[in-house]
């Protein structure tokens, strides 16, 4: 299990230094610093084994955070845990920074102290952590018996993501599906690969303790469904229906459930959380389509002309548009010329950037540049990056609907039909990149 | 601490007040001020300067001192002051012992507390408090808190025995925690269920035959009930458990796997990866036949992939593994290629995994998209990248054959950009598509030849000998290129040198006419002016070959080679299965085994997958060993990458050998070595058909040996031939070897056993060690030193234990050694002590050496010289010897003697007896000269001796009988 864990600032200083187990040295906390913070050379694996002892480490900004070990731990828990724990803090303080961790010392050895015993992670859900490690100090001792049992029911308990006796006067929830498309195209407009990872983010405001059943246009349940009634109805739905690769969901959901009747139900948690992921790659609508042409001309001159269109319904429009064309290392000046939004060559990042505020639906734009170059000894040819770009659609790439969001309170005298419910498509850039 | 000054400036100029203020004492007398601080009145003041007093022990000041004073403040209503309090015990209480028995009563009453959250905080403290006295304090407590009616509490509890146990594990034995803890697997709350899992399997991996964890179909029940309510911790915990449980048939196997298979679509990687681990564990034993394997495997494949889209430092542990899961199961991924394409943004640690899988998924189907994307990445920045990349290419056209030509061209084109490495890269690997695809793309060679100049890496500069030599027929200027290469000899590296002897000898014999002259030179250059044994050893056996039959020397300089392996860096089998049973974790990751990285009892246990049950085979069939060991669909052919000593010998190139391994920790190289010992012990022994280790080597490479060596089945005893004809030619190298015995007992040497006996081979003396790790820890950084000694022994080089010796483990070491080092004279005069060193101890022994040793090979003197130095020894020096019991005829012993440098001068016949002259030369310079008389019939032989230092004679004599008489 983890041995100890320290974070520290981007200069090597720990400032968090807690250790759990007596294998675990006070050199540890150099041997670090020395061989990973201080290295020469570029970090080349996030597990570094030093003198049999194993650190895994994670970045945030420049705040280094590392888990040891002299055990065979399991290594994905520990990297799960890391992770739990940036969110854990962000939670409480918000930016992981030097400054903030100093700030809150005192309480982030206290979370240490409660959601990892003796290398053990525990319950680290925050709303959980939030009734009783307060930094308010007195109020373990006004709490009533009940309150207290109460709280380690819920920390230990089977939802240990959500108290009894929340109460709204308005009951409300919003659904976010967010969707990254991610391509990757050849030059000549193949797609080499492309796949859809989305995520539904769910922010409930929900008095009790409400039992939620969510559907989405999933192509498995839309079939069993088609198949039981046979009416027009789902035959039509079927064909919008998507196939999704894979799914993973938060641990709310009864995952036996949807194994074995892919129904998605669940208590939520309070507030707001991630009830699932998914990925898709079949028939994903691609929202811009790049065309590149690059042209040498001698030695010392580059021709590139892009053209970008836009591929969904004209009355939609996508934003924060950005094209990135990576420029030679040996470029002495560029001259552009863009028919929308504004190009700039930036030589710190060897890109010409070009940014559209909005454009809509089944449109096309272009942008063509002249490129000097110095000329240079350099054997080796220019490698020519990927053209990469980013861009906001209000509309799922995946296909993704949401069906419906039922919420059923037996105990409470609300039903379904009172809670208001939004829902919102957003999709975003991934990796989105054309060779050229 | 410069930035706490930094904040103290901060808050001069009036920031708000905050935590970090506390990081800021650095004045003197600090120590004195807190102490007062600690012992205010005011409740606020207290907690002030125990924050202080936490901040300063972060930044890792030494604030021990102050323990009187914050143990003080412990009794407090102040659960957040409490919290700090028992933060500074934990770091100090075991420095002080005595005052840390002053918190014990504030424990024992916070055990009692009304609030759970205090009970539980008071539990958890007082297990990491490491001081003895104190344990013996929580027993009553812990007892308590385990049966406490807060779940929180009895959870916090669990773990606490896993504390205990850990500082005084016969404490919790006797004191009958175990069993409590194993009531609690059965407790209501599912959180405590899981932290006992999880003590429980801690405990257990330091008894490993305890059965603590006693796992029978009611307990999994139990655990497959509380997986699905517990913490996504909890999960891992239980899943983690249950991969080591073995179910009694393949109905429970099959209703276990339906139960974990939900779990595959949990956000928690971790609980993703766990599930898996079970899922592949399990299915071993499951029926091929049944639906639900079929389904099962295609229920792997989705959440592998999902993988990929969490953050890179998870990517990195997914991937890793995915790699073990593709050499065991192929099929589960083999339609996934694109997913492991490579992103341009990724981190190189999963820029280079990601390659490594596309090799292992390659094939005819997508061949061409995976050559596509392999090109680009020719191009990209990371020179390791890069290298990779190329490498992949070469492996794509040997494990696809219709891809073979476009890789062949794309490599060209690659080589034309000229960047160095690349070419270098490129180069190593068509050497490998030339052995694949004989007399096909030979055509490159011109092209391949422009490039030798720009050469740099022994890897590279060895590969281009190899085709050099190999197609020596075609390349006109074959001679002028390696004589090139030969200028520069000694500053080649081993690889190369072996490489270029062996290149030199093919081309000798493909065209013998102009290329005598070059020959000879490497030859010499090899034999007489190296210090490597590998090289002169090789080049003894040319030389032998080429002198005594060049025909025999042709079938096995240029037999036909067995064909390489399709895969490279398999992981050996049984490494794999046992890796299996460890996916998920750091095992995993580095593809080692547990034993190789952790220290102690932990971890030393080898897991291995269990046995398929169904379809009405017997666990002894051999059907089932194979799916055991192998993949049983299409099991690959692996060739151990080093350490062949056969195919290195006969220049079979595999890869290089042993002493240029990358100090890169692979898990393959390991194998390799096992296999390089155990070979290379059954090669000298003679004994192949009982050895498994030869058995897995044979397997290995079963193709065609070549002739010379490969058709008759007793390899061993056809090196020896070797080896004797040697003797005859006039070059020894069987010298007397007296068996290994034990010089420094496991008892004396904190478990580290040495055996090891002294040999001479080829003039090189060399001490023989095989080390033995009996002890429960790894060692490393092993190192030899020699005391004095009579005739100025000294190790010639480094002991060289490459890799980390585990338990159990025992490595043959050969120590070459000098006679240049100091000397001094010893008593008995063959004396020789020895210290050796490793990471946990040094350790002395001493030990007697043959004085056989010091023989020397051009001891043999003229008979002119010998008369006359005979008559020039005064008689006084002279002694004399009984061999009794010895039934060789003269010229035998004869042969016999010589073998180790006992030369005989003359022989004189005188009334049926035999009166052999013979003379030694010692390293020293030192002749001794020996009469010895064989009478016809008579068992017993008589030994005069002769030399200018007489305290010699005896232990010459002491060589002659132990020659003789083995």
């Amino acid at each position: 299990m983890i041995g100890g864990l320290f974070i520290y600032n981007h200069k090597g200083e720990v400032l968090i230094s807690r250790v759990y187990r007596d294998d675990i040295g006070r050199n540890a906390v150099d041997a670090f610093r020395v061989n990973v913070i201080h290295a020469r050379q570029q970090v080349r694996s996030p597990v570094t084994n030093i003198a049999r002892t194993s650190f895994f480490h994670v970045k945030r900004s420049n705040i280094w955070l590392a888990a040891v070990t002299k055990q065979n731990v399991n290594a994905a828990m520990v990297f799960e845990f890391l992770y739990k724990m940036c969110d854990v803090m962000a939670a409480y303080f918000g930016k992981i920074s030097e400054e903030n961790i100093k700030n809150n010392f005192v309480l982030i050895y206290e979370l240490l102290d409660e959601i990892l015993d003796f290398g053990y992670p525990q319950n680290s859900e925050t709303g959980a952590l939030k009734t009783f490690i307060t930094q308010q100090g007195i109020k373990g001792q006004h709490q009533t018996k009940e309150e207290q049992s109460q709280i380690t029911s819920q920390v230990t308990g089977q939802i240990g993501w959500r108290r009894e006796g929340i109460k709204y006067r308005r009951n409300e929830l919003f659904l976010d599906v967010l969707e990254s498309v991610n391509l990757l195209m050849s030059p000549q407009g193949q797609v080499l690969s492309a796949h859809v990872s989305g995520r539904v983010v769910m922010k409930s405001y929900l008095s009790g303790m409400p039992e939620c059943k969510f559907g989405m246009n999933d192509k498995i349940v839309i079939d069993k469904q088609g198949k039981g009634g046979a009416n027009d109805e789902a035959g039509k739905s079927g064909k919008q229906s998507i196939a999704i690769d894979d799914c993973t969901f938060h641990q709310c959901v009864r995952l036996s459930k949807f194994d074995s009747e892919r129904s998605i139900s669940f208590i939520p948690p309070d507030g707001e959380y991630e009830l699932m992921r998914y990925r898709t790659t079949k028939d994903i609508i691609l929202p811009f389509r790049v065309i590149p042409l690059v042209r040498e001309v001698g030695r010392t001159k580059l021709e590139v002309k892009v053209v970008i269109k836009s591929n969904f319904k004209p009355s939609l429009l996508a934003q924060k548009i950005e094209v990135r064309i990576p420029t030679p290392l040996n470029t002495s000046g560029v001259q552009v010329i863009c028919m929308k939004g504004k190009a700039k060559y930036k030589a710190s990042e060897n890109a010409i950037v070009w940014k559209i505020k909005r454009m809509a639906g089944m449109k096309e734009s272009q942008i063509s540049a002249e490129i000097e170059l110095l000329p240079t000894n350099d054997k080796k040819k220019w490698a020519r990056p990927p053209i990469s770009m980013n861009f906001e659609v209000p509309f799922a790439p995946s296909g993704l609907k949401v069906r419906y969001l039922k919420v059923f309170e037996s105990k409470l005298n609300y039903s379904d039909h009172d809670v208001i419910k939004w829902v919102r498509y957003i999709g975003r850039s991934g990796i989105y990149e054309t060779r050229c | 601490m410069e930035w706490a000054s930094q904040l103290c400036e901060n808050r001069g100029l009036g920031s708000k007040m905050t935590d970090s203020k506390y990081f800021t004492t650095t004045k003197k007398g600090e120590i004195f001020e807190l102490k007062a601080e600690l012992n205010s009145d005011k409740k606020e003041k207290k907690k002030e300067a125990v924050k202080k007093v936490i901040a300063s022990m972060t930044v890792g000041k030494d604030v021990s001192a102050l323990f009187p004073d914050v143990v003080n403040c412990m009794q407090t209503d102040n659960l957040e002051l409490k919290k700090l309090v028992y933060l500074y015990l934990m770091n100090y209480a075991k420095s002080q012992p005595d005052m840390a028995i002053m918190a014990v009563n504030t424990f024992v009453k916070d055990c009692e507390d009304p609030n759970p959250l205090i009970r539980a905080l008071a539990v958890r403290t007082m297990g990491c408090i490491r001081v003895d006295k104190i344990t013996e304090y929580l027993c009553e407590p812990l007892r308590k808190c385990l049966k406490d009616e807060d779940p929180y509490v009895r959870k916090t509890a669990a773990v606490c025995v896993a504390k205990l146990h850990d500082i005084n594990a016969q404490l919790v034995e006797d004191q009958g925690f175990l069993d409590t803890l194993k009531d609690l697997i059965s407790d209501s709350n599912p959180m405590v269920v899981a932290n006992a899992v999880a003590a429980l399997s801690e405990i257990a991996e330091s008894h490993p035959n305890s059965n603590l964890l006693d796992l029978n179909p009611q307990t999994i029940n139990k655990l497959l009930t509380a997986l699905n309510e517990c913490t996504e911790w909890g999960q891992i915990f239980i899943l983690d458990c249950l991969a080591n449980y073995t179910p009694r048939d393949d109905r429970e196997s099959q209703s276990i796997c339906e139960r974990v298979t939900p779990r595959l679509s949990h956000a928690n990687s971790a609980v993703v990866l766990s599930a898996v681990k079970v899922l592949m564990k399990f299915m071993e034993m499951l029926p091929k036949d049944l639906d639900y394997y079929g389904t099962l495997l295609k229920k792997l494949a989705p959440p592998l992939v999902t993988l990929l889209s969490a953050e890179p430092e998870l990517q990195y542990v997914a991937l890793r593994n995915i790699n073990l899961i593709v050499q065991k199961r192929p099929e589960i991924l083999k339609h996934e290629m694109k997913v492991f394409f490579v992103k341009y943004n990724d981190p190189i640690y999963v820029k280079l995994e990601k390659l490594d899988i596309m090799i292992r998924l390659a094939s005819q189907a997508n061949i061409a998209q995976v050559l596509a994307e392999l090109k680009e990445y020719a191009t990209e920045v990371d020179v390791d990248f890069v290298r990779k990349a190329v490498r992949a290419i070469g492996r794509c056209a040997i494990k696809v054959e219709q891809s073979a030509e476009r890789c062949v061209s794309t490599l060209l084109d690659l080589i034309q950009t000229k960047v160095n490495y690349v070419v270098q890269e490129a180069i190593v690997v068509i050497k490998d598509i030339f052995r694949k695809y004989p007399n096909k793309y030979e055509s490159v060679i011109a092209t391949l030849c422009e490039n030798l100049d720009s050469l740099d890496e022994p890897e590279a500069r060895a590969a281009m000998i190899w085709i050099v030599g190999e197609y020596a027929e075609r390349i006109d200027n074959a001679d002028e290129l390696l004589e090139s290469f030969l200028e520069g000899f000694h500053d080649e590296s081993t690889q190369v040198q072996l490489q270029l002897l062996t290149a030199i000898v093919k081309l000798f014999l493909k065209k013998p006419t102009e290329t005598q002259e070059l020959v000879q030179q490497v030859l010499s250059l090899a034999t007489q002016d190296s210090d490597n044994p590998d090289l002169r050893d090789r080049g003894y056996i040319y030389w032998r070959l080429l002198s005594t039959d060049p025909v025999a020397a042709k079938e096995v300089v240029l037999a036909e080679k067995p064909l390489i392996s399709e895969e490279t860096d398999l992981i050996e089998p049984t490494l794999l299965e046992e890796l299996i049973c460890h996916i998920g974790t750091l095992a995993s990751v580095y593809h080692k085994p547990p034993s190789a990285f952790v220290e102690g009892s932990r971890g030393v246990q080898h897991k291995r997958l269990p046995a398929r049950a169904g379809s009405g085979e017997s666990t002894e069939s051999p059907d089932v060993g194979q799916s055991v060991s192998g993949v049983s669909d299409a099991p690959p052919a692996v060739i151990p990458s080093q350490g062949d000593l056969l195919g290195d010998l006969l220049n079979l190139d595999l890869t290089p050998p042993t002493t240029n391994v990358p100090p890169v920790p692979s898990s393959m190289q390991m194998g390799a070595m096992d296999l390089l010992g155990g070979g290379l012990d059954s090669l000298l022994g003679g004994d192949l058909g009982g050895s498994p280790a030869m058995g897995v080597g044979l397997g290995a490479a079963p193709v065609s040996m070549p002739v010379g060596l490969g058709a008759a089945p007793p390899v061993g005893g056809n090196l020896d031939d070797l080896f004797d004809l040697g003797g005859g030619v006039g070059m020894t190298s069987g010298s007397y070897v007296p068996a290994k015995v034990v010089w420094l007992p496991a008892m004396k040497a904190k478990g580290l056993e040495i055996s090891g006996t002294f040999a001479r081979r080829s003039g090189v003396i060399q001490m023989e060690l095989s080390l033995t790790n009996k002890a429960m820890s790894v060692m490393t950084d092993f190192a030899i030193q020699f005391n004095k000694n009579s005739f100025g022994l000294a190790p010639a080089g480094p002991l060289q234990v490459l890799t980390p010796l585990s338990p159990n483990q025992t490595v043959e070491v050969s120590l070459p050694l000098g006679t240049s080092g100091p000397i001094m004279k010893m008593d008995p005069l063959n004396n020789l002590q020895v210290a050796v060193k490793n990471n946990i101890d040094v350790f002395y022994f001493s030990c007697q050496y043959p004085v056989t040793l010091l023989f020397v090979e051009d001891g043999k003197m003229d008979r002119q010289v010998f008369l006359a130095t005979w008559k020039d020894i005064p008689s006084d020096n002279e002694a004399q010897f009984q061999i009794k019991d010895c039934h060789l005829s003269s010229d035998a012993a004869s042969s016999k003697l010589q073998g180790s440098n006992i030369f005989t001068v003359a022989k004189r016949t005188v009334e049926a007896q035999d009166m052999l002259y013979q003379s030694i030369k010692l390293t020293n310079g030192i002749w001794v000269l020996a009469e010895l008389r064989i009478q016809t019939g008579n068992p017993n032989y008589t030994l005069s001796v002769r030399c200018r230092a007489p305290e010699v004679s005896q232990y010459v004599s002491q060589c002659f009988e132990l020659i003789l008489k083995n």
